[in-house]
């Protein structure tokens, strides 16, 4: 029986959390934490594993069961977990180094099989464990001791890569938000299949502030555009611009004139990935940055067609005797 | 007759695999004890008619206990130039040369580098060469049927396949049954095929080409049900049966490699045992994905060859350090790099022991034959989740192919074990350990055992993560110890041949075939001469010292640069002569019978 009266604490280890004075990772552990009880899965059933770098000491923090795994490995060894225990939610914990340069080819495949598993991206555009050198979502030019002349490195876009992976759930946070993320958690663990979730986090020692244009308080509303499932994308202080197609483009303009071109209504349920690709595609400065839900289809769960085929040959073929096994093929008698 | 080897050799499109099997499965209905080594290129299409493209497939039938393919074939088919070229050193003097002479026109004498056709310059007078019209033959063999030349063609390896049953003396009932079954969707195939092997057969006997059907009578195997089994076959079955014994699901991590492929392609057709085979999308998701199912409570599996174990270590590593059950078959080939993939060799043991950052022991099994390779699948298993360790099975490309009779167990002989979880329980250590220092297994989904577990060195007892000195050395020395417990766990080694001897011939694996016969020849010779194969190599079996003390001299045999005799060395302070070869194949019997006697 699930315990009806789990409340945060229940999801605290107790271990220290050693993560840096200020960094933006406290606010994803403390909102995780507020969500665990929401979820309606006892305690047991909840498994984090994680790869390597800061973001991935996650587990460590949380009174549930956690696996601290490899460099990049972790959505490999998610998925061995939910195959062989399909009843889990299991959250896969990586960063940007860890997800996108080291783990990538992972990250690609648990997306495409659409295994059940909630992947919680950490983007802070730096390696924070290594001591600062820049990751795969650095902006060019960007300075570290490895790059001491600037970063040659064109950046990616993780959501576009989970969109280009065929992920059933798309979704963008940021860590100076903790209702935005709760609210953003709990639809993802809602999602029956992958669920990709960039957040945008401050490293404080390395990368500090890299997202304070976008999302500080005072020019969030102007910077960024909350996406509401049946809502227009609209966004300012006043509510009072819009994010408009015209032709193949995006643009904005104001409410009250608008520009040429429709105002776009939010709709992260359309089977074709056009759309959420247009959305991904915003950036700031040029455009303010969407976050909320991109895309949420429903796909066939892997796991499922799994168990489906291993009950499809039990029916079949009923008999799974050794005696049988040993004897499928030519056999004779040696008398 | 008391024994014969058979090699048929053609273009990797011939049909020579399929020819092979045909024979053997014939021929171990029959009642003989056989051996089997295919030998076929890397790419699955090498070009028509070259040396690299020739595909080869060698039986060893007899009517005693065989343990080898046989070093020199008695007969060889050539269906091709090339065949001949790639094959004819081998045959022994005096031997019987079956040859497609409608294969040897110019074109394919050029593309095989013959610069005068052998049929005709009297280079192959030293063995009974029997020229034969093969494809003419079986295409007015065939012609009912109304089928393609095309087609026709690809039906000439069955009219080859009756020669030998002639020849032979075999009955063709098996093989017809087979065409049966297999073409049976296809009426005017399955009658080609059958035409042609008839006819190869009525050919063979009306035109008296040999002088007489030998006869190689049925061996005395011991009483029971049989059937012809390769290491890869019989390691899947042997890890289906780990899973039933445990009670269990199996699941299996793999990236396609050869020579391992085959391990998964057999599992996969299992599904109804409830085994999940998870083709991942490379050998580190692989090994991963195992390790994810092991943690889930699953028996865990990997497999692949050499180069794919380079790319599992870091994980394996996160297997010994969480002290999860894991199970690692390495099928292994030759060289280093992609080297040789089809070939055989025994050159990955000090990566199975050593080929890891820090300290990290493993438990190392090498079956001997391919019907071991059952027995030690559910070995593994049984020590990986006894021990909480990870395994690796050593089998290799040699095994891995190589089929003999295998006798069918008894369920009840089968070993048992028993597989127990963490119980739901208060103030959990996950790192606390029993009489044989495992930890306990601990599966998600249990309430109350909520804990963290990973790469990082972990406390003692609580598991937490700890960069404390003492602990390193404690958790460090446990791992160690753990694995070199389990020599109480397991057979001693044992010594065959002469009681007498003073010299001791050693080896591991996939060699023991060879070693053994050439000890029973020497034995025969009236040499003194034993010999000690190892199965268990980590940790070495408890009797190891004192056998090896035993001795005057110990001779180390392997296809490798010396990697048993180093770590033979290394721990036991002994002296030995050594016999190591790389050629990408197996030892012949006669090599070590020459090594021994120069000695
Ligand atoms: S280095 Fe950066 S990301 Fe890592 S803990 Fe410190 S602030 Fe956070």
């Amino acid at each position: 029986m699930a315990e009806a009266t789990l409340t945060k604490k229940d999801f605290q280890s107790d271990q220290i959390v050693r993560w840096c004075p200020g960094c933006g990772d406290y606010a994803i552990l403390a909102a995780i934490q507020s969500v665990m009880p929401n979820l309606g899965v006892p305690k047991e059933k909840i498994v984090f594993v994680s790869g390597i770098g800061c973001s991935s000491r996650f587990p460590y923090y949380m009174n549930t069961y956690g696996f601290h795994t490899i460099h990049g490995r972790a959505p490999a060894i998610a998925t061995g977990l939910k195959l062989s225990n399909p009843d889990l939610q299991v959250f896969v914990v990586t960063g940007d180094g860890d997800g996108l340069s080291i783990g990538g080819n992972h990250l690609l495949h648990v997306l495409r099989r659409n295994i059940d598993v909630k992947i919680l991206l950490f983007n802070n555009k730096v390696y924070g464990l290594t001591k600062g050198q820049y990751s795969p979502t650095s902006d060019l030019g960007f300075k570290t001791k490895s790059s001491p002349m600037g970063s040659l490195d064109q950046p990616i876009n993780p959501i576009r890569i989970a969109l280009a992976s065929e992920a059933s759930f798309v979704a963008r946070t940021y860590d100076a938000n903790i209702k935005h993320m709760t609210e953003t958690f709990e639809k993802a663990a809602a999602h029956k299949g992958s669920a990709f979730i960039e957040i945008l986090q401050n490293c404080v020692i390395f990368n500090k502030d890299v997202f304070n244009d976008i999302y500080e308080r005072d020019v969030r509303s102007d910077h960024m555009v909350h996406l509401e499932e049946g809502e227009p994308l609209v966004f300012g202080a006043e509510s009072d611009k819009g994010v408009f197609l015209d032709g193949f483009s995006l643009k904005t303009g104001s409410l009250e004139a608008p520009p040429a071109g429709q105002l776009l209504t939010h709709q992260p349920n359309q089977e074709s990935p056009i759309y959420a690709n247009l959305l991904a595609a915003m950036e700031y400065p040029q455009l303010p940055l969407p976050v909320g839900v991109f895309r949420k289809v429903p796909r066939p769960g892997y796991e499922a067609g799994v168990q489906g085929q291993i009950a499809q040959a039990r029916t079949k073929q009923p008999d799974d005797s050794l005696q049988t096994l040993f004897h499928s093929g030519d056999t004779w008698e040696v008398k | 007759m008391e024994s014969a080897t058979i090699r048929f050799s053609g273009d990797s499109g011939d049909g020579m695999q399929l020819t092979g099997t045909q024979f053997t499965n014939t021929s171990a209905n029959f009642g003989n004890d056989i051996s089997t080594f295919p030998d076929f290129p890397a790419e699955i299409r090498a070009p028509a008619g070259t040396v690299p493209g020739v595909s080869g497939f060698q039986i060893n039938f007899s009517t005693h206990d065989i343990h080898t393919p046989g070093d020199r074939p008695n007969v060889l088919v050539a269906m091709n130039p090339a065949a001949l070229k790639a094959n004819v050193a081998d045959l022994e003097d005096g031997g019987l040369l079956l040859i497609n002479s409608d294969a040897f026109t110019k074109v394919n004498l050029k593309k095989a580098e013959y610069e005068v056709n052998p049929l005709e310059d009297g280079s192959l007078d030293r063995f009974r060469l029997i020229p034969m019209a093969l494809t003419e033959l079986t295409h007015r063999a065939v012609e009912p049927t109304g089928i393609s030349k095309k087609e026709a063609d690809r039906c000439k390896n069955f009219f080859a396949l009756g020669i030998m049953y002639y020849l032979f003396d075999r009955n063709l009932e098996l093989s017809l049954t087979w065409i049966d079954k297999k073409f049976g969707k296809v009426p005017d195939i399955k009658e080609a095929n059958r035409l042609a092997l008839l006819a190869g057969y009525n050919f063979a006997d009306t035109t008296e080409i040999f002088a007489d059907a030998y006869q190689v009578p049925a061996a005395n195997l011991k009483k029971g049900n049989y059937r012809s089994l390769t290491g890869n076959q019989a390691v899947a079955m042997g890890f289906i049966t780990a899973s039933k014994l445990a009670g269990r699901p199996l699941f299996y991590g793999s990236y396609p490699i050869t020579p391992a492929s085959d391990v998964l392609h057999e599992l996969a057709r299992h599904r109804h045992f409830g085994v999940q085979t998870f083709q991942a999308e490379d050998e580190i998701a692989a090994v991963c994905a195992a390790i994810g199912a092991a943690y889930g409570g699953h028996l865990a599996l990997t497999g692949t060859s050499g180069p794919g174990i380079c790319l599992k270590a870091e994980a394996i590593n996160l297997a010994v350090m969480t002290e999860l059950p894991l199970v690692i078959l390495n099928v292994q080939r030759a060289g280093p790099s992609t080297g040789m993939p089809t070939k055989t060799e025994q050159s990955d043991l000090l990566q199975a022991m050593y080929g890891r950052n820090g300290s990290s022991p493993c438990v190392v099994l090498a079956p001997a034959t391919p019907g071991e390779c059952f027995t030690f699948a559910i070995e593994a298993f049984r020590l990986a989740t006894k021990y909480m360790v990870p395994v690796f099975l050593l089998s290799d490309g040699y095994i891995a192919n190589g089929a003999e009779p295998w006798r069918i167990p008894n369920e009840a002989d089968l070993p048992k074990f028993e597989i127990t979880y963490a119980e739901s329980q208060e103030n959990f250590q996950p790192y606390s350990r029993n009489n044989h220092l495992a930890r306990p297994w601990a599966v998600p989904g249990t309430p109350g055992l909520e804990h963290r577990i990973g790469g990082l060195e972990k406390a003692h007892l609580s598991g937490n993560v700890s960069y404390d000195p003492g602990n390193h050395q404690l958790m460090t020395d446990y791992r160690a110890m753990k694995v070199r417990n389990i020599r109480e766990d397991i057979p001693g080694l044992e010594i065959y041949g002469d009681p007498e001897a003073e010299t001791l011939l050693v080896g591991w694996g996939g060699t023991y075939g060879a070693l053994f016969t050439a000890v029973q020849n020497q034995n025969k010779q009236g040499k003194k001469v034993a010999g000690a194969h190892f199965r268990y190599i980590n940790p070495f079996p408890a009797n190891t010292a004192e056998v090896l003390a035993r001795y005057k001299r110990i001779v180390v045999a392997e296809l490798n640069e010396g990697q048993l005799d180093f770590l033979l060395k290394a721990q036991f302070n002994i002296q030995t002569h050594t016999l190591f070869k790389v050629q990408g194949k197996p030892f012949m019997v006669r090599e070590i019978i020459d090594f021994l006697n120069a000695l």
